[in-house]
């Protein structure tokens, strides 16, 4: 009985933070509010036993990610936005787009749900007849059968890197 | 747990996303929203891997975790490149392409 629990108080954590990032008014907030969400779907990850996404969510998310987004806030020494508040056609607008894509994609998951795998109610969604993923499974996996897209992520890496070094040195824009 | 309570999860997520993306005018918030999407999409691809037992949709995640690091890294220097020379982060106010 544990973990739908557990799953409720991960998803409470992780709406609470994407809807504080959506709000806040300072980009530092922001990104604050993002690290609470990374970190709660995390910990959803660990519940649905994958540990090890969950353990690089937590790297690569986390720390790497959202610090680059912190040190780059700081180096900019920005302004705070004005408030959501009032009405324009462009608020309206997106409003109406939000509330379409959510319809959308919550009858595409109503009209799946028959398709979905049976799973019982107490355990995950494993329903406790697989094992938790190990990470011998995944190294397996990634380094046989999808060894050559890694080769690719991996150029794709370095190109990104050499990339953001010459697009923030200075003069070069 | 239910799978479907998973998926209607990531749902709410992604569209909190896009309408940050709509929303924001801050283009490091707007960043953050595709961030949010790009996790969302993760989550759904890890709840179906386990429930199907099929090792294939983490793998997938690795990838696509792989492909938001070198979007940030390259989409915040851009960001610095801009700030650099129009000394603001409004999506509004950027406007290469109109004159």
């Amino acid at each position: 009985m544990l973990e739908p629990f557990l799953f409720f108080v991960f998803a409470v954590f992780a709406l609470a933070g994407a809807v504080g990032m959506l709000v806040s008014r300072s980009p530092v907030a922001s990104a604050l509010w993002m690290v609470q969400t990374m970190l709660a779907i995390a910990c959803l990850y660990l519940t649905l036993n994958a540990s090890f996404i969950g353990v690089v969510q937590i790297l690569v998310y986390a720390g790497a990610i959202m610090v680059l987004f912190l040190f780059v806030i700081m180096l900019l020494n920005l302004e705070e936005a004005p408030s959501l508040k009032g009405f324009s056609f462009l608020r309206a607008g997106a409003f109406v787009g939000g509330v379409a894509v959510l319809s959308l994609l919550l009858t595409a998951v109503a009209g799946a749900a028959d398709l979905l795998p049976e799973t019982s109610d107490t355990m995950g969604p494993t329903g406790g007849t697989l094992p938790p993923t190990s990470v011998e499974e995944l190294g397996v996996a990634l380094l046989t059968r999808h060894a050559f897209t890694l080769e690719i992520v991996g150029a794709l890496l370095l190109a990104a890197t050499i990339g953001a070094v010459l697009l923030a040195k200075k003069r070069f824009v | 747990m239910d799978l479907t309570w998973y998926l209607s999860l990531s749902a709410v997520l992604f569209t909190i996303g896009v309408l940050g993306v709509l929303l924001r005018r801050n283009v490091i918030v707007v960043f953050l929203s595709i961030e949010l999407m790009l996790n969302a999409v993760n989550l759904t691809l890890v709840a179906f891997s386990q429930a199907f037992g099929d090792v294939d949709g983490q793998i997938l995640v690795f990838f696509v975790m792989s492909v938001a690091a070198a979007e940030a890294a390259v989409g915040l220097a851009i960001v610095i490149a801009l700030f650099r020379n129009k000394l603001t982060v409004n999506v509004d106010e950027m406007r290469l392409f109109r004159g």
